[in-house]
């Protein structure tokens, strides 16, 4: 299998890729959305041309409450993002907003959280990403129960922990880098998408894992003669068709979510479809010669 | 081997009809099982509120909260929403112990006035029955038209300068120890009182509360001492509340709006459509990639994930869950990963055929050795969507939901449905089958 011969290949392309990835996220980073620090969020639409942007900076920067952000989204409408509001403080923007005559903008949401929710979620967040770790650790632990034979389980373990931190880890860059351009925060969603990428995509890794544990069992009991690196090699080439036909599929129905789902799910869709991108890549091409080099080595 | 061809048409014939349930009960306007969309497309305010319980009892929280609860859904009731949810939230996350209100209105996306009404002290008036109206014997009437047959007098509870509980002996009403609410007026209260009673005696003197009347007692005659009884037929602890609302003006436990959420319809009924269309496309792509790369099997593979989505769909009707966008896309994802257990007891079944097998023993065995990959693979999904269903916010609550769901289910169809279907069409093991169960644009000779 070529992706065994050539693991150097494989190893430097994997390891670029996650570097670029975590320096944007330490580098870069993205803005934490309302969700989690708490503020507001204000959309509406003009029903003809909107007006310019100084404009409505202008009277909002008139109110007491502090940093604003306006950004235009679709043809004629403006997300506004401030602090916490309350009723009075989101009625005056409002009043603002439709001074011009003829110019009604509608309100097509508003959301407002306190600071206070903001913080509760974060910890609620924190905690759902601590336990799906947990959970999935020891299920990779269950799925490689008491297999010491040839090479001990705790390797496939570890192999299979550090392609999550990959798997998780490129979505994220990815997600920098979408931020950049769309101005998309880090918000509940993201983090769904995530801790869904992580259930997902350790699978993957799994089932080559499985697969090599079962042609090592059937070359012991054959007495056939290979060796490690070729038996996972073969492996590869066992469950590569399935691998990728999977995740093709989950794919395409995402790829059709982030371009025609709607803007409520656009960031969404785009985090999980990298996500299992590169959770399928990494099972592939990293973690199954990352298990032959770890064997490999203490040989 | 027609045993199973007819329960594969068993099957074919209930999803059918399962598909005309879904599409007439969404199409008919008078039907009860319509899905029900999340107030982030169906459009509406989703209000939280924090409840300070902080100077009360421990003991006393629980009930202090659903009066609280009570107060508020009445006057919520008078918006005339359709299906409006007040629902408290205790729950100590991390120590701190906290309790919410939460308020949904559907529809209403002027949330000023609904912040404004929820928040109000309750308004308690004296209202005279007009003149020329009988007063409606049967509760036919609606609040509204009701409201409608008195006049105010300007007497409220603004001039109210204390009420309190006794307990009737016997003597004004028909039943002793009947609750009742006296009322005492301030001076102003008092002589307003004391003239609408003189000037309008034989009348209906209606004390209303919140816009509900509470009692209609005909006037006697004129009343100086400036205080009023109000006994509506209530509880002892109906009256209780009574009297504190009125005295303290405010809600049983003091809220304060900690978060809100409007949208208005349009945005949500585009994020339907748009997450419909999306759902479509992907649902062709996929269909098109499983028959080009697995021919027949993959055929049978998409009429069972259609009985998936029409069995999806169809829960989420009887259930039912609510759809949010996030839970469009939930189900959307599922579709994808629906058809990966089928994949891999076909890549199974290549590789029975490669060996030899017969397709008839290749299926068999494919279905028989790709069940454990199926269940280990899903374990880890069910276990994440359990933790984010744990997760609570509705947003997250829906993904979950259609997500975890979509995972049992689809493990369930990919199996069990699928079997039947493949075991239907396999006919023969001549090359033309071969051919059909080939795939990677090959045939698996003998």
């Amino acid at each position: 299998m070529f992706v065994i011969q050539h693991h150097k290949f494989f190893f430097i392309l994997t390891a670029l890729l996650f570097l670029v990835s975590l320096g944007g996220i330490i580098g870069v980073g993205v803005p934490v959305g309302i969700d989690f620090k708490g503020g507001a969020l204000l959309e509406i639409s003009y029903p003809g041309e909107r007006p310019e942007v100084s404009l409505l900076e202008e009277r909002i920067r008139s109110l007491p409450i502090g940093g604003f952000s306006i950004r235009e989204t679709g043809d004629t409408g403006y997300i506004i993002r401030t602090r916490a509001l309350n009723e009075a403080e989101h009625q005056a923007i409002l009043a603002l907003l439709s001074q011009d005559e003829g110019l009604n903008p509608t309100e097509e949401r508003f959301t407002t959280i306190g600071p206070v929710i903001g913080q509760e979620l974060r910890n609620k967040a924190l905690v759902a990403i601590v336990l799906v770790l947990l959970a999935i650790i020891l299920f990779i632990a269950y799925a490689f129960r008491g297999v010491s034979e040839i090479v001990s389980s705790w390797k496939y373990g570890i192999v299979a922990v550090i392609t999550l931190v990959h798997d998780i880890v490129i979505p994220s860059g990815a997600f920098v880098a979408y931020s950049m351009l769309t101005g998309a925060e880090l918000d509940i969603l993201f983090v769904m998408a995530l801790l869904a990428i992580l259930g997902y995509s350790v699978n993957d890794t799994i089932v080559i894992f499985d697969r090599v544990r079962e042609n090592l069992k059937i070359n012991q009991e054959q007495n056939v003669v290979s060796t490690f690196r070729e038996t996972v090699g073969q492996s590869l080439s066992q469950t590569y068709v399935r691998s990728i036909n999977t995740s093709l599929t989950t794919a395409f129905v995402l790829l059709m979510l982030f371009l025609l789902g709607g803007s409520a799910i656009e960031a969404f869709a785009f985090v999980l479809l990298v996500g299992v991108i590169a959770g399928t890549y990494s099972s592939l091409f990293f973690a199954a010669p990352l298990l032959v080099w770890i064997q490999g080595r203490k040989q | 081997m027609w045993k199973i061809r007819i329960l594969a048409l068993v099957i074919l014939f209930l999803a059918t009809g399962l598909g005309f349930f879904v599409y007439l009960s969404e199409t008919r306007p008078e039907s009860n099982f319509r899905f029900s969309f999340g107030l982030d497309l169906s459009g509406g305010s989703h209000l939280v509120y924090r409840a300070d319980t902080s100077t009360l009892n421990p003991r006393d929280v629980e009930d202090s909260m659903e009066a609280l609860r009570d107060v508020i859904e009445r006057r919520v009731n008078l918006f005339g929403v359709s299906e409006p949810l007040v629902q408290v939230e205790h729950g100590s996350i991390l120590g701190s112990q906290r309790d919410r209100l939460i308020v949904e209105l559907p529809g209403v996306s002027d949330v000023g006035e609904a912040v404004a009404r929820i928040g109000e002290t309750p308004l308690l008036e004296f209202k005279l029955l007009k003149n020329d109206i009988v007063f409606p014997e049967e509760a036919e009437v609606t609040a509204e038209e009701l409201a409608s047959f008195f006049e105010p007098t300007g007497l409220t509870g603004r001039l109210l300068k204390r009420a309190e509980l006794q307990f009737g002996n016997g003597s004004h009403s028909g039943l002793s120890n009947e609750p009742i609410v006296l009322i005492t007026f301030t001076d102003e209260g008092a002589k307003l009182f004391a003239s609408i009673t003189k000037e309008n005696v034989g009348r209906v003197l209606a004390i209303f509360l919140d816009g509900v009347p509470l009692s209609n007692p005909v006037i006697q005659q004129e009343i100086i001492g400036g205080t009023a009884q109000i006994s509506g037929g209530f509880t002892p602890e109906e009256a209780r509340d009574l009297v504190r609302e009125l005295n303290f003006g405010a809600l049983p436990v003091p809220i304060e709006l900690i978060s809100t959420q409007t949208v208005g319809a349009s945005l949500g009924s585009q994020a339907v459509e748009s997450g419909v269309y999306a759902g479509m496309v992907g649902l062709l792509l996929v269909t098109l990639f499983l028959v080009v790369w697995y021919r027949l099997p993959g055929f049978v593979a998409v009429l069972s994930l259609g009985v998936y989505i029409i069995i999806m769909l169809t829960f989420f009707k009887l259930i039912p869950v609510t759809l949010t966008a996030a839970g469009i896309a939930g189900f959307i994802l599922s579709i994808g990963m629906a058809v990966d257990a089928n994949i891999l007891i076909f890549e199974r079944i290549r590789d029975e055929l490669k060996r030899g097998a017969t397709v008839s023993d290749a299926v068999e065995a494919g279905f028989k050795r790709a069940w454990l990959p199926i269940r280990d693979s899903n374990i880890s999904s069910i276990i994440t969507a359990g933790i984010l269903f744990w997760f609570g916010t509705s947003l997250v609550e829906g993904f979950a939901l259609t997500f975890g769901l979509g995972v049992l289910i689809s493990m369930f169809t990919a199996i069990t449905i699928t079997k039947v279907f493949m075991r239907s069409v396999v006919w023969s093991d001549s090359g033309t089958m071969r051919f059909f169960f080939g795939s990677r644009f090959g045939t698996v000779k003998k």
